[in-house]
């Protein structure tokens, strides 16, 4: 189930606005596809983000894939439980985020959970 | 002419004619005319075993390298146990691949593993990677390590750093539009403490030796404390020979350990192979480059080694990898590791024991000498000395040459460095002094 | 029998030893150390007598593979025999020191020489340094002489290297690590480089393009002509990356291909063991105009004949590795190129393109081939209607394991779907190319009536598939 209290990039992530903080995350999808993930490599807290930086970086054995921010802002705080525990995203990438962002700007191109997955049914 | 291909011209044609063709020639007609060599390479016929072996040592003989060596400089002659040579020659070993499938590979990962383990324990530091080409490009890769943990594109080295390895820092540096700031040799020939803090602003950190280039023991616990006052990371460049009477590069809280690791069993070999180690603190581990093994479990729980953390690297990453390694140089990591292994802790503290007692006993009898004085008489030094002579150093070279000694290396300001290991035993050194007294008498 | 393994560290006993050394013969002169300088603990290593110590080695060893062993066809990594002479004339420079006086190291620095003109034969090139470490080691090297080319001509908005997205990793990686950015070009439908992508990605940033020929594909680049006319047009450089070099020995050279730089992997090409991952040599060719910015020392002979390390070369890159190189592999490679001449080395290559069609040409049918026609030294082949059973590249690598074969390289190139890429080489029989074929169609077969057998596979090594998730996300890298 693709949750609708937030929304989705077609890089298959998601963001999830809560009053000034932007909660940023990845996909089941996107989790499914890299495989099973074996580190994430958190943003320092304080660091300023632009809408479509790479901000993240989530290792496989076998891969690794940017995220990318959908908001501007500062990273007030992240998520240290992917750390130590980085199955987390594999076991449930919607209840896991991965950075909150003080955000001053939101990007203007994002889908809401209908339209993510009308995008993925049309990926297959 | 030897050759290693074993099917005979019947077989050849035999295989052509089952893909359809008549000729060699026609498998590469893929390749456009004009640009084929069509003439033979114009090298020297093949030879056979016995030719070949006449031909190198007729190479081996222009070299005179059967007589007395008193020369370090960065390689160094130690023994090197049977043991050491005949086990990393055994084939499985050496006419193998990088261990990419696990489960046939299992003799050599874990024989990384181990090595891994035991620079660990030799330098004191969390994690070692599973070796680079050589100290200076393991010191390269370390100033990359210190921008990508720190973001900062500046790193101070001091200039007692052995000049090869101060150059291939820069030669990197250049191209990855790294700064990088010299701190100076004192009088006492030794890195300038005082002069790092100075420096310090922007710097990611910065690299010294111990010993340094001139053999000189440093205070690299002020060294470090200086760097990490300014938020910097400590690099130690250190020679692993040392450690078994030294203390170790974590315990002056050194954030990365490199080195050469040619001490540690490897033969001179006219400069390589020899091995570069790495090491660094578990927070740093995911910024070390090159291959690492690592250990997990098949499904029946059995211990099994593998390549791991492989998302660093350049068959992953490609042009986001911090380096492009992929070769390194494991066979010579595994010989480190035999060496080490065949010491034991007590050989290692013995070994390192001889080599400061014989550079001091031939420092001793040199600066008896008229005519040669020690550079830096009041600083502490390990297994090499710089001292100065009245003779200008190459005439003294060229005289000992001629008796089948190599003296101590020429410096660019006309200095000396020698060097005494295990391997040279008291005659030889009291013969050597005997001998430039009588050069240095007979010319005066 | 599957099992773990002792670490050596679970052998030691405290007091046991390996080593001995004479008496010293000199007064001790351990307190000049100073004293926040000296060692706070004794060593942590262990402790073993010598027949323990040789019997851990040598059981190790047996959990390994090596060419030696058996058959060993892994793309791009020219896995041919490694001459057991070329082991022990390596060994007779072994006392020699670095640091010698040139004088006294002729020999060594005379057959540094040799080789170096040997190689410029070979490849077409005017001019090779020996220094570079490994392959990768020489790509960085070669990028570097780039770079100080255009930097001499005050071009400084050439930054951009293009490669490939079939070219090895190391090339983009390489080309960071030099400096440069890295702009990466479709391939075409045939593995090589597509043109009009080619035409589209050069412009007045071009630095240079890198280039594997035979491609990662083991396909000639019948373009190669064109593609070092529009690269040269733009200002760019072409890199050769020396890989694949043992399919066109004495046939045909990079030098004339068009390639103003290369690298070559002595540990591939010309015979010198690999040691399991090193130490390799990464020699370095260039045409006469980047000779100026070769690595020091540039070895030159003098008026008297003697071989001379020349360090006074203003506009050199500098230093990529400490001394000279791999000095012990050159001396293998040097042994190999003179016991085959160059008509051995032509045929080297010619046997190693002949055995490449033959294992292609018998596995058509049972596996997929992407790219069907004339292959070089390597082929590339796909399971095929085999992923409809469940069976996957990895699994049929792991299934020739237990046949007794060191799988081919698998996953590689990026381009192909579950690419397996073969390489056997010139030195391996018709008979090892027929059983290692009739074992990857026994593969076949009973991929599609027991793909279950096939997925259990490995079953006769040491130990079974790996936990890679588990190495990675808790990384143990050292025993405590």
């Amino acid at each position: 189930m693709i949750p609708n209290d937030r929304k989705y990039t077609r890089d298959h992530e998601w963001v999830k606005i809560e009053g000034s903080i932007a909660k940023l995350g990845i996909t089941a999808h996107a989790a499914e596809a890299l495989g099973d993930i074996v580190f994430v490599e958190l943003p320092a807290v304080d660091k300023d983000v632009a809408i479509g930086d790479g901000y993240c970086v989530v290792e496989s054995v076998k891969a690794v894939s940017n995220v990318y921010s959908s908001v501007s802002g500062k990273v007030v705080e992240v998520n240290e439980a992917l750390d130590a525990n980085p199955e987390k995203l594999n076991e449930d990438a919607y209840g896991q985020f991965i950075a909150a962002v003080e955000f001053t700007e939101v990007a203007d191109n994002l889908m809401d959970a209908e339209a993510y997955e009308a995008f993925l049914a049309e990926q297959e | 002419m030897k050759s290693y291909v074993p099917n005979t011209e019947k077989e050849r044609r035999e295989m052509l004619s089952v893909l359809g063709l008549e000729s060699m020639d026609e498998l590469f007609s893929d390749i456009p005319a004009d640009l084929r060599l069509n003439r033979p390479l114009d090298l020297p016929d093949g030879v056979s075993e016995i030719e070949l072996r006449s031909i190198l040592a007729g190479y081996a003989l222009q070299n005179e390298d059967d007589g007395l060596l008193f020369r370090g400089a960065g390689a160094y002659s130690h023994y090197i146990p049977s043991v050491v040579p005949q086990l990393a020659m055994r084939s499985e070993f050496y006419t193998a691949y990088t261990p990419y499938q696990a489960e046939m590979s299992q003799g050599m990962l874990q024989a990384l593993f181990e090595y891994q383990t035991v620079i660990c324990r030799l330098t004191g530091m969390d994690v070692a990677n599973a070796s680079v080409y050589d100290g200076a490009t393991a010191a390269a890769e370390a100033m990359i390590m210190l921008r990508d943990s720190k973001r900062r594109k500046k790193m101070l080295y001091s200039a007692a750093l052995n000049p090869d390895v101060i150059a291939v820092i820069k030669t990197y540096a250049h191209c990855l539009g790294i700064e990088t700031v010299e701190i100076p040799v004192g009088a006492d020939g030794l890195t300038d403490i005082s002069a790092i803090a100075a420096n310090m602003e922007g710097a990611a950190g910065m690299i010294a030796a111990q010993p340094n280039y001139y053999g000189n023991i440093e205070d690299m616990q002020a060294i470090s404390d200086a760097v990490h006052a300014a938020n910097g990371l400590m690099v130690a460049y250190v020679n692993p020979i040392t450690l078994g009477l030294m203390k170790r590069p974590a315990e002056y809280g050194a954030d990365i350990a490199v080195g050469d690791g040619q001490p540690l069993g490897l033969p001179l070999s006219f400069g390589g192979p020899y091995v570069g180690f790495m090491a660094t603190t578990a927070k740093l581990m995911r910024n070390l480059p090159g291959r690492i093994a690592g250990q997990t479990a098949d499904a029946e729980g059995n211990r099994v080694f593998v390549l791991t953390l492989q998302a660093r690297e350049q068959h992953i990453r490609r042009e986001k990898a911090s380096s492009n390694i992929c070769s390194n140089q494991m066979l010579c990591a595994v010989m480190a590791a035999i060496y080490c292994c065949t010491m034991g802790p007590a050989g290692m503290k013995e070994v390192a024991q001889h080599n400061i007692a014989k550079a001091h006993y031939l420092a001793e009898q040199l600066a008896a000498i008229d005519g040669i004085t020690l550079r830096y008489p009041e600083t502490p030094f390990f297994n090499e000395f710089v001292v100065d002579t009245t003779l200008p150093a190459q005439e003294l070279n060229d005289a000992l040459k001629d008796i089948g000694i190599t003296g101590g290396l020429v410096l660019p300001d006309g200095g000396m460095l020698w060097c005494a290991t295990e391997m040279n035993a008291r005659e030889e050194i009291d013969f050597l002094c005997d001998t430039i007294k009588s050069i240095m008498g007979g010319i005066r | 029998m599957r099992s773990s393994y002792k670490l050596i560290f679970e052998r030691s006993r405290e007091g046991r030893r390996a080593y001995d050394m004479p008496e010293l013969d000199v007064p001790c002169a351990c307190g000049t150390i100073p004293e926040g300088m000296r060692a706070v603990s004794r060593l942590d290593l262990p402790e073993l007598g010598e027949v323990d110590l040789v019997r851990h080695y040598t059981n190790l060893s047996r959990r390994n593979f090596g060419v030696d062993n058996g058959f060993y066809p892994l793309g791009s990594c020219t896995m041919k025999y490694n001459p057991k002479i070329n082991e022990e004339l390596a060994a007779m420079f072994n006392s020699v020191h670095p640091r010698l006086d040139a004088d006294m190291a002729q020999g060594c620095l005379r057959l540094m020489k040799d080789t170096e003109d040997m190689l410029c034969e070979i490849c077409g090139m005017d001019a090779f340094t020996l220094q570079p470490a490994a392959g990768a080691h020489g790509e960085l090297a070669g990028l570097m002489h780039i770079r100080a080319y255009h930097e001499h001509r005050g071009d400084t908005a050439r930054t951009t290297i293009i490669v490939p997205d079939a070219a090895h990793g190391t090339n983009p990686a390489s080309a960071v690590m030099a400096g440069f950015k890295v702009k990466e070009i479709k391939s075409a439908p045939d593995g090589g480089v597509d043109l009009d992508a080619l035409r589209a990605a050069v412009g007045s940033d071009t630095a240079g393009l890198m280039l594997t020929n035979p491609s990662t594909l083991g396909l000639f680049e019948r373009n190669i002509k064109k593609i070092a006319e529009i690269v040269h047009n733009a200002g760019g450089l072409l890199y050769y990356d020396g890989a694949n070099l043992n399919a066109i020995m004495g046939i045909v050279r990079p030098g004339d291909m068009g390639f103003d730089v290369m690298h070559i992997n002595l540990h591939k090409t010309f015979s010198t063991p690999h040691g399991g991952g090193g130490p390799g040599s990464g020699p370095v060719g260039v045409k006469s105009h980047l000779m100026p910015f070769m690595p020091v020392p540039v070895l030159k002979e003098d008026e008297d004949g003697m071989i001379v390390p020349d360090y006074d070369r203003p506009e050199s890159i500098g230093k990529v590795k400490s001394l000279y190189g791999n000095f012990g592999v050159i001396v293998k490679a040097y042994c190999y190129i003179r016991s085959l001449g160059g008509r051995g080395l032509k045929e080297a290559s010619e046997n190693a393109v002949l055995n490449a069609n033959y294992i292609m040409h018998r596995l058509r049918g049972a596996y997929g081939i992407p790219h069907d026609r004339t292959c070089m030294h390597e082929c590339v082949v796909t399971p095929g209607e085999l992923v409809d059973y469940g069976v996957h590249t990895s699994d049929i690598a792991k299934a020739l394991i237990d046949r007794g074969y060191h799988p081919p390289t698998i996953y590689f190139p990026l381009i192909v779907h579950e690419a397996m890429m073969i390489e056997p080489t010139e030195t391996e029989s018709r008979e090892t190319l027929d059983e290692f074929v009739d074992a990857m169609l026994d593969i076949a077969k009973v991929a599609k009536t027991d793909p279950g057998a096939i997925h259990a596979a490995p079953v006769t090594t040491p130990v079974g598939r790996p936990d890679e998730v588990a190495a990675a996300r808790k990384p143990i890298v050292k025993y405590w």
